[in-house]
């Protein structure tokens, strides 16, 4: 039987043409659309990554608890032998310290008295012993004036604060703060560069000062506010899994100091936005399988009349509404799937394109393309493959369901008067 | 040869117009014997395709009772009419009504497949009956690609492919010129003679007349003649 329908909907092109030609354009946009969304959401993955969250991020359970603070008076100590555990445990991850701070800017004139003073929001990296987080903050880029810091007791401030202070290239400015015991602190720096990001909360008062300084300035020896890992490339489950098997060893819920692990996806909005951009998915899953559907619908309904000929015949011979209508929707799986093939192969042709060559938005997005990827890209992942099929044959089933409805709603006698006329 | 093949009792047929009812049968009493080979005749809206459709279950009387082969019909539910009529009842149409993407011989297979009759039954089921109706040069070709003749032939072949105990004919000849007709009636005839299959016509063909042994005259729904002609 099976065999039997397929024939008819080689041969019958009416039959099977345009409901493939409407189901593979669909799938098409499915495909294109999931594999964009899956670049865009691995972009916001990367771009968060790189400022913020890591691709995993180790904490103290402390500084956890107040992590939007950045209380780096709960920092961890002894990070030097932390991180070379790391490094020799998960050779292929960059694991890389950073302190946030909070400080006074003071601007000095001739005779040292305060002239101007602003609140700064600092970060400390290493900016003199690798070249690691020059590339990950894409610090060449955002340096719009001056150099990046080439010995201790530089820093870069980004434009606002200079415009504000009056601050040039080569000025010596004084940071003052509380160490992480509390104490005040204050110490010389000598502005390298001015750097813009393209993203106010770092354009409105950032600093940027090696990690060394830093500890240096906040009497944090061998401390840090956080470690960052990053992995070559991204994988939800391998941050999981690691952070599951650091916690396990390392992490003592009793202790507030002990340290923690937390993969990206749990890390503040994260989680949220990506399951609200899944969701967003899902509904546009399902708006097509019911636009779909409904386009189905009626060109099965057209088909349907036309083929009430046939069906009446086939009532004739003796075949059931249920057998007819259970025939259709066979029919329908065939093209469905046919039809998803066919769209899911054109589909993965420009997802592959919008991944191999992207698409630029910098044009669109003035300086923020320092924090933000500037080109938008699709993803291909094994999803890509079989997401076309859910809309595909379920808009086809869905369709053929209806249509058929009609084969229930007319009396025999009627559908087999049908062809007389 | 069973007498109650087919017994039909003050059998009615309204169909509704408007607020009005249209009876297109009234009271009608017959009975058929196996191997019969009838004719229902009578003038355009007498009733006859009427009162076959009712004797093949595809529609139901508004009265009265209906026996085909032992089922009453009206109590059969639409999934039993069908396997009645699958297993034991064939239809040959004014139109031919072939399924105009199969070939000749899917065409006549197909109420095999519906039957789950096996590969190679089916394949010997089909040769033989478009032996009987001498189209077995043609089993590769579309409807669209034989003539009319050829195409009410298969027709027959669709219908007697399963061996079925009835077959009911609604003016096969119609269609046809006058050569084709009697070929075709020759071979129903030769069927019946053969098989022993029960053929009943709705005709208003003067040719069909003299292949009938049995002739029932309707008018506006009323039996007005049953009698036995051509030495039936
Ligand atoms: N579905 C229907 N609704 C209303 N009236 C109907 C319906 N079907 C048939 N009729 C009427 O019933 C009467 C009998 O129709 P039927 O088709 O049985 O006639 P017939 O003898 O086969 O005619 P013909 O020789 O033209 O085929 C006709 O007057 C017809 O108009
Ligand atoms: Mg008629």
């Amino acid at each position: 039987m099976l065999k039997f329908l397929a024939k008819g909907l080689v041969r019958d092109r009416s039959r099977s043409f345009f409901p493939i030609l409407i189901i593979a354009a669909g799938v098409m946009l499915t495909v294109i659309f999931y594999s964009w969304l899956n670049g865009y959401i691995n972009m916001l993955i990367e771009d968060n990554a790189r400022f913020d969250t890591g691709h995993v991020k180790i904490v103290t359970r402390a500084y956890n608890e107040l992590i939007d603070q950045k209380p780096y008076d709960l920092a961890m100590m002894n990070v030097g032998h932390r991180i070379e555990t790391l490094s020799r445990d998960y050779p292929q991850i960059q694991w890389q310290p950073r302190i946030y701070f909070g400080g006074i800017l003071d601007v000095p004139d001739e005779n040292k008295e305060t002239l101007k003073q602003g609140k700064v929001a600092g970060l400390g990296v290493n900016l003199l012993n690798s070249n690691f987080e020059r590339d990950i903050l894409n610090l060449e880029q955002a340096i719009k004036q001056g150099k990046m810091p080439s010995k201790l007791g530089e820093i870069l401030i980004s434009r606002d604060i200079a415009e504000k202070l009056g601050i040039q290239i080569n000025d010596e400015v004084t940071m003052f703060g509380s160490t992480m015991y509390g104490s005040i602190t204050m110490q010389n720096f000598i502005v390298s560069g001015i750097v813009v990001f393209g993203v106010q909360i770092l354009d409105k008062g950032a600093v940027i000062i090696d990690i060394s300084d830093v500890r240096k300035f906040l009497d944090m020896e061998d401390s840090a506010s956080e470690i960052l890992g990053f992995i070559p490339k991204y994988n939800e489950a391998a941050t999981y899994q690691i952070s599951a098997e650091f916690n396990e060893q390392n992490s003592d819920p009793t202790e507030e100091f002990s340290e923690i692990m937390i993969p990206l996806k749990d890390q503040g909005q994260m989680a949220f936005m990506i399951n609200v951009i899944d969701q967003r998915m899902g509904m546009f899953i399902f708006i097509f399988i019911f636009v779909m559907s409904l386009v189905l619908w009626n060109s099965g309904l057209m088909n349907g009349i036309r083929r009430y000929g046939e069906i009446g015949v086939r009532l004739a011979i003796g075949e059931s509404k249920g057998h007819i209508y259970r025939s259709l929707i066979l029919e329908s799986i065939i093209i469905g799937i046919t039809a998803t093939i066919i769209g899911t192969g054109i589909g993965l042709i420009f997802a592959f394109m919008l991944q191999h060559y992207g698409i630029n938005i910098s044009s669109f997005m003035k300086d923020a393309e320092v924090i933000m990827n500037s080109t938008m890209r699709a993803q291909i992942t094994p999803s890509c493959y079989v997401i076309g099929f859910i809309p595909g044959v379920f808009a086809s089933i869905i369709g053929a369901c209806f249509a058929g409805i009609g084969i229930y709603r007319r009396n025999t006698a009627q559908l087999f008067k049908e062809l007389e006329t | 040869m069973k007498e109650n093949f087919i017994e039909i009792k003050h059998v009615k047929k309204e169909y509704p117009m408007g607020t009005n009812k249209f009876v297109a049968l009234k009271d009608i009493d017959l009975n058929f014997s196996e191997g019969e080979f009838t004719g229902i005749v009578g003038p355009s809206g007498s009733g006859k395709t009427t009162l076959l459709n009712i004797i093949g279950s595809l529609d139901s009387q508004s009265e009265g009772e209906v026996i085909v082969l032992g089922y009453e019909v009206a109590d059969l539910s639409s999934s039993k009419s069908a396997r009645m009529r699958s297993e034991n009842i064939g239809f040959i149409f004014q139109t031919y009504n072939l399924l105009p993407v199969y070939t000749v011989f899917e065409n006549v297979e197909f109420p095999l497949l519906l039957l789950r009759i096996n590969k190679n039954e089916r394949i010997k089921l089909v040769t033989e009956a478009l032996k009987w109706v001498g189209l077995l040069d043609k089993i590769k070709s579309r409807p669209s690609q034989i003539s009319g003749g050829e195409c009410q032939r298969v027709a027959i072949a669709r219908a007697i492919v399963k061996k079925p105990k009835l077959v009911l004919a609604d003016e096969p000849t119609a269609n046809l010129d006058a050569d084709n007709s009697h070929n075709i009636l020759k071979t129903m005839k030769k069927i019946n003679e053969e098989t022993g299959t029960t053929f009943i016509f709705a005709t208003h063909d003067a040719k069909v007349i003299k292949y009938l042994k049995r002739k029932i005259t309707l008018l506006d729904g009323s039996v007005a003649k049953d009698e036995l002609v051509n030495g039936g």
